[in-house]
């Protein structure tokens, strides 16, 4: 059992900066998730910890050592890559044992461990049989089984599900959870999946530019984005940004103002934030679900008077069944809106739009930082 | 029939269903004519011939059975060359795939990789009897007490080691050619074996690593098994190279003090002593001998062309 920890890691290649100045607190039996777009930095923090790049500068520890310099094979981890990384003249079995019988574990050992791993995995059937034998699915799991056995410290697990189908990855994604709960290891996995990482992570990463944007828990970051990079990352549809927001005071109440758009009430908890932020340039953000019509609003009634809307002309309406999914332009800038299905909306028409104003969001333009 | 005839059938249905078939049974054959014919006059022929040759006497005038082969198998001289024919299977082809192997892992994805590749493949370039005659010079030899013109000597008596006659001395004269042949192939082996070993995933040598494999383990249990197939045919190509081995013993030693292998002596007993049914003897013994291993060798590369 051990946390793993980054203290002020920087890593360079050939001159280019791809990690900067990162500090995280991995604790023991967590599972964190590294997420962030392609070249963010988060395979080459997942690779420092397994060994295979050593940082430029900073110490990572595993458990209260600093690792810097081990060697792969003397810091207890077991990885799982993207492209499965097999050894394709073994057997499944030899596949999973070959960890073991490199530390000289007793034979009946490596086979008790094997078979359970593979009772666990369903892999039973296919214990004799190489790795060319096997679908994609069966072979991501036996490299999850390879790591299994090693009873590491620290899982690392690079895209595991990247190159599996959508529904095998979601089954997979539920696999990899239940297994966590199940060997109760630190693990530390990486995607560019924000819908992987918010349904596996106890925390999240989010990484751009080598740099960390956020860590926080899933609800946290879907809540509280730290920036626009995160509010942006974080959650599907993303959220919608409207540049060109002013604060001001209508009716009395502190509101931000969206110029021939529509304007939406402050909570009273960030009235304060928000007058301070007046002067500078600012973007209102508001996520597709916390959108709906005026219509359905009003007459729930309890809303009374609707205080925070927008207007906005309908381009496309996609009916999903149980929500629709509508692409809407306002004030020349292209949003979304997840309604009610029962919502009037037609493609060309114009739409008065309720805004959930204890959910907006408000960034500061020009440094990304959000404001509430 | 032309092809404007041949279209015509084709869009007729039943009828002629028949006919178009046999049109194109007899079209394969015109097309593979050429290839055949070729294949029968300087191929088919010839080793009939050799075989006819090797049952009759040195100037073939009359039928001796299987005399020829008993002399090989018997023959003192022949012995020798069979023995020496052997002594280069093994040690020359060792060499040259496990120097080319070992070099190409070494230098593998090392900055002077490139550098060490081209000056290892560089003797390829060369043609053999070239080759031949620049190690004839390395190896040259003067008594003691004289200037030694020969590099490797000359280099020796700079630590004071005695100068040796490198192809006249019986106990190491054989050695000494093998080291030229493996001076010559062992660059091809490398090159092959390399881009074999390109084609290892760099995530599965990471995942060796971190499952807990040192450096001698890596190279062991995963490089090895997996360039394996490689191996086998680079093996089986150096077999094949190494059994009809001629060129570098003509050169330097003629196949004397007891160098001689089966291809220079069948080109000594055909060309010097006129015996044609000895010679095609010999030609046909390493037909015998190189045939499976050729056979091998091409179902290694279909087998690998299945997996691709």
């Amino acid at each position: 059992m051990a946390q793993v920890r980054f203290d002020h890691v920087y890593k360079t290649f050939n001159k280019v900066e791809v990690v900067h100045d990162i500090s995280i607190d991995v604790k023991d039996k967590e599972f964190l998730v590294l997420v962030g777009p392609s070249g963010c930095g988060k395979s080459t923090c997942l690779r420092m910890i397994a060994g295979l790049e050593e940082p430029t500068e900073g110490e990572i520890y595993i458990g209260d050592r600093v690792v810097n310099g081990v060697d792969p094979k003397d810091r207890d981890i077991a990885m799982v890559f993207q492209n499965y990384a097999l050894y394709p003249h073994m057997t499944v079995f030899d596949n999973m044992a070959f960890g073991l019988k490199l530390r000289h574990f007793p034979k009946d050992q490596i086979k008790k461990r094997v078979e359970e791993a593979a009772e666990i995995l369903g892999l039973q059937p296919f214990l004799k049989r190489k790795p060319k034998e096997l679908s994609g699915g069966q072979r991501q799991r036996v490299a999850l089984g390879r790591a299994i056995v090693r009873e590491a410290q620290v899982f690392l697990m690079d895209e595991p599900l990247s190159n599996l189908d959508a529904k095998l990855r979601v089954a997979t994604r539920a696999e990899i959870i239940k297994l966590h709960q199940r060997i109760q290891t630190t693990m530390v996995y990486v995607t560019h999946d924000q819908v992987e990482a918010m349904t596996m992570g106890d925390r999240i990463a989010v990484l751009n530019g080598g740099v960390i944007q956020q860590l926080g828990a899933p609800q946290e970051l879907y809540d509280h984005p730290a920036n626009i990079f995160v509010a942006g990352f974080i959650g599907s549809p993303a959220m919608n940004f409207i540049p060109g927001a002013k604060v001001g005071t209508v009716d009395g109440r502190t509101s931000v103002i969206l110029e021939g758009i529509g304007k939406v009430e402050v909570p009273q908890i960030y009235e304060e934030r928000a007058r301070a932020a007046a002067d500078r340039n600012l973007t209102f953000g508001i996520r597709p679900v916390h959108l709906e019509d005026v219509n359905l609003v009003s007459a729930n009634s309890n809303h009374g008077d609707i205080r925070s809307a927008i207007d906005a002309s309908v381009d496309v309406v996609e009916n999903l069944g149980n929500e629709l999914q509508v692409y809407l332009t306002t004030g020349g800038k292209n949003i979304v809106a997840t309604l009610d299905p029962r919502a009037h909306v037609t493609a060309g028409n114009k739409i008065r739009l309720f805004v959930d104003s204890d959910q907006i969001h408000l960034f500061d333009t020009d440094t990304g930082e959000a404001i509430f | 029939m032309t092809t404007t005839d041949y279209q015509t059938v084709s869009i007729v249905p039943k009828a002629h269903k028949a006919r178009k078939e046999h049109g194109q049974t007899w079209w394969a054959w015109v097309w593979v004519a050429p290839a055949l014919i070729l294949e029968l006059i300087f191929y088919i022929y010839p080793l009939i011939q050799t075989i006819i040759l090797s049952f009759q006497n040195a100037d073939s005038s009359s039928y001796v059975g299987f005399k020829n082969y008993v002399t090989i198998f018997t023959n003192p001289t022949m012995l020798e060359v069979i023995k020496n024919n052997l002594l280069w299977l093994v040690l020359a082809t060792l060499l040259t795939v496990g120097l080319g192997l070992i070099v190409a892992v070494l230098v593998d994805k090392v900055r002077v990789e490139s550098v060490v590749k081209s000056a290892l493949f560089v003797p390829m370039a060369i043609s053999f009897v070239a080759a031949g005659v620049i190690w004839r010079f390395i190896y040259l030899y003067s008594p003691n007490g004289e200037n030694q013109i020969g590099l490797l000597n000359a280099f020796l008596g700079l630590f004071k080691v005695q100068p040796q006659a490198w192809l006249i001395n019986t106990s190491f004269n054989n050695l000494a050619l093998i080291a030229v042949y493996t001076w010559m192939w062992t660059g091809f082996c490398m090159v092959i074996i390399s881009a074999a070993l390109k084609g290892i995933p760099e995530d599965v040598i990471e995942a060796a690593k971190i499952d807990g494999a040192s450096n001698l383990t890596l190279f062991w249990r995963i490089t090895v098994p997996m360039v394996q197939p490689t191996l086998g045919v680079v093996a089986t190509t150096m077999v094949i190279n190494v059994l009809k081995i001629f060129d570098v013993i003509y050169i330097m030693t003629g196949g004397d003090y007891k160098t001689d292998v089966v291809a220079v002596e069948f080109y000594n007993q055909l060309f010097n002593f006129s015996n044609y049914g000895l010679a095609s003897a010999l030609a046909i013994l390493l037909l015998i001998v190189i045939s499976p291993v050729m056979y091998i060798n091409i179902r290694r590369l279909r087998a690998q062309e299945a997996e691709r």
